[in-house]
């Protein structure tokens, strides 16, 4: 039914989601430690920052990205010539743009379930001789863990149609950063296009349905395992 | 010295600056009204509320001490903790929370048979705390932090959220525990039956101070302090049994240096257990009435008349040659009687009306 290019799309899209959720959840998992735990004098700056992909126009922040990991950007400059990485139009770069707009839908969710534990069981935890990455390994993080699978079933199917940050950072090549919803804005622009956008669309509709039943099974397993 | 605490703390609506000090391994109870700092007191042995200024000792080791800038966190004390609520981890199993602490305990004592046969859980072992009652889910808190070798128990009003069954259901665990393990514990409640079942020995706390402690039977039958100002005050005495007479089905027991017949208990001459008199059970007389169905009549001596404003009673202990009973008679009996300070007067107790708990 779908030609190998359009097949292409479709792993491209679910490999950039799942790299882009791979890298991005560790790191938002910190994050939402960070702004529920602790009070340190950056934090409404961090917090700031965290939910700026959220308000900014997609294209900006592909933009800023462009300047900073771009090959003369500070930081692109330095990951090219300390190990070699190119972001900018790669595969990478793609779920690079994605991790950076997803990291805040992570962070929310993570951050939330964080806020909602019983701080008594942290205390337990810590009367038994528990010290502090103990008791988030064993206690705070798989009690969280409901919140964190929200929050990467989320954001990884944020991902497979986000468009404009990856547009504009990793650019729209065939086989290397045409994810999904690229693939359909590709189509389109040439004539007699649609039937292949509706194609390509509904494979995203059914990857987006079958992401949703998917989390919510998950969840119902996870709470049920945590006793709720 | 088993057990010393000083501490001193500023809350925005109470000012803590409390000091007591415990000989002997046993239970210590801190009773008092709620809102009277007994959770801080708790939570800073525990390591978990810094005060301003703390002294905290068990057995020799110091836990903290702002003089010299010491303050273990809570995970390096070795405390064990048992909350009103259980806190039992939800995602484990309740053979998985009772290895928590024993996993990260140094070797020690307490084994988890032991534990298990102990609070008789073994049968919860492989299920999930929100599958038990709150009862089971208390006893296997308990269990947990036993598990973890602490040097000290705290209890926080462990059996506050349970009802009166419930309650019945684990204070026999309790009782055995205390004689089983010789820990240390410090146990919190506003439950005048919980002190009386429980404490070997009493610390009253009343807003942030402490007003009042000693041993358990001297504090009951104190009558000028807050544990004897209720309805139902009583002395306690540690007693034992001294004979048993089948044929009469009465036991005698000896306590406070006296002795008091009771009906018939089960048990060898020898074993220990706890007595209450309620004080508004105890009539005084200054001669031995004849003719009279009693069995107790117990020779003592005044120590103090304290009014009992609101009831329009007074109520007096009477000095035994080793302990003391509480008394509540009116303003009119003593005038009558002719009793003050240091009169000699004579007790009279229905065996029946001396309530007989484990010891």
């Amino acid at each position: 039914m779908l030609s190998p290019e359009e097949w292409e799309a479709v792993r491209l899209t679910l490999e950039v989601a799942a790299r882009a959720v791979g890298f991005g959840l560790p790191l938002a998992i910190v994050t939402a430690w960070l702004l529920a735990r602790t009070r340190f004098p950056g934090r409404p700056v961090l917090n700031a920052l965290v939910h700026l992909p959220l308000v900014l126009p997609p294209v900006v922040t592909g933009w800023l990205l462009l300047i900073l990991f771009g090959v003369r950007g500070p930081i692109g400059t330095l990951l090219f010539d300390w190990f070699g990485i190119r972001l900018v139009f790669t595969t990478a770069g793609a779920s690079l743009a994605c991790a950076v707009m997803t990291f805040p839908v992570m962070v929310r969710a993570i951050r939330l379930s964080l806020e909602g534990l019983d701080p008594g069981l942290e205390q337990a935890a810590r009367s038994l001789g528990a010290g502090r990455l103990d008791r988030l390994f064993t206690v705070t993080l798989p009690l969280a863990s409901p919140g964190i699978l929200v929050g990467a079933v989320v954001a990884y199917a944020t991902c497979l149609g986000e468009f404009g940050a990856v547009i504009t950072f990793a650019a729209n090549i065939p086989g290397e950063t045409q994810t999904l919803p690229l693939a359909i804005y590709a189509a389109l622009q040439v004539p007699g296009g649609e039937a292949k956008a509706a194609q390509l669309s509904l494979v995203s509709f059914t990857l987006a349905v079958i992401g949703l039943l998917l989390s919510e099974l998950l969840g119902r397993r996870l709470n049920r395992r945590l006793g709720r | 010295m088993s057990l010393s605490v000083r501490l001193r703390h500023r809350f925005p609506d109470i000012a803590l600056d409390v000091e007591f000090a415990v000989p002997d391994p046993g239970v210590t109870v801190l009773f008092g009204p709620s809102g009277a700092g007994k959770s801080s007191i708790i939570a800073a042995v525990a390591g978990l509320l810094r005060t301003d200024a703390a002294r905290i000792e068990v057995g020799g080791t110091p836990l903290a001490d702002t003089g010299s800038g010491l303050w273990l966190p809570p995970e390096k004390r070795r405390v064990g903790l048992v909350f009103q609520d259980a806190r039992l981890f939800p995602h484990m199993s309740v053979e998985t929370n009772l290895r928590y602490g024993l996993r990260r305990a140094p070797q020690g004592p307490i084994r988890l048979d032991t534990v298990v046969d102990l609070l008789g859980i073994r049968a919860l072992l492989p299920r999930r705390p929100r599958t038990l009652s709150g009862g089971e889910r208390q006893r296997v808190a308990i269990g947990r932090a036993l598990l973890a070798q602490p040097r000290l128990l705290l209890m926080d009003e462990p059996l506050a959220s349970l009802d009166a069954s419930r309650k019945a259901e684990i204070m026999p665990y309790l009782t055995q525990l205390k004689t089983d393990l010789r820990l240390p514990v410090l146990y919190v409640t506003h439950a005048p039956d919980e002190v009386a079942q429980l404490a070997d020995w009493v610390v009253l706390v009343e807003s942030g101070r402490v007003v009042g402690h000693g041993p358990v039977s001297e504090i009951a039958a104190r009558a000028d302090l807050p544990f004897a100002q209720r309805d139902d005050a009583g002395a306690l005495l540690l007693a034992e049994i001294a004979e048993s007479d089948g044929r009469r089905a009465l036991t005698r027991l000896v306590a406070g240096g006296a002795s008091f017949w009771v009906p018939l208990l089960d048990g060898p001459i020898g074993t220990r257990h706890r007595i209450r008199i309620p004080a508004r059970e105890i009539i005084l007389a200054t001669r031995a009435p004849e003719a009279i169905s009693l069995h107790n009549v117990v020779p003592g001596r005044v120590r103090r008349i304290a009014p009992e404003g609101p009831r329009r009673s007074v109520l007096v202990e009477i000095g035994l040659p080793d302990g003391a009973l509480l008394s509540r008679v009116t303003i009119d009996a003593i005038a009558r009687l002719g009793l003050g300070e240091g009169a000699e007067v004579l007790a009279l107790i229905k065996s029946t009306s001396i309530e007989v708990l484990p010891g």
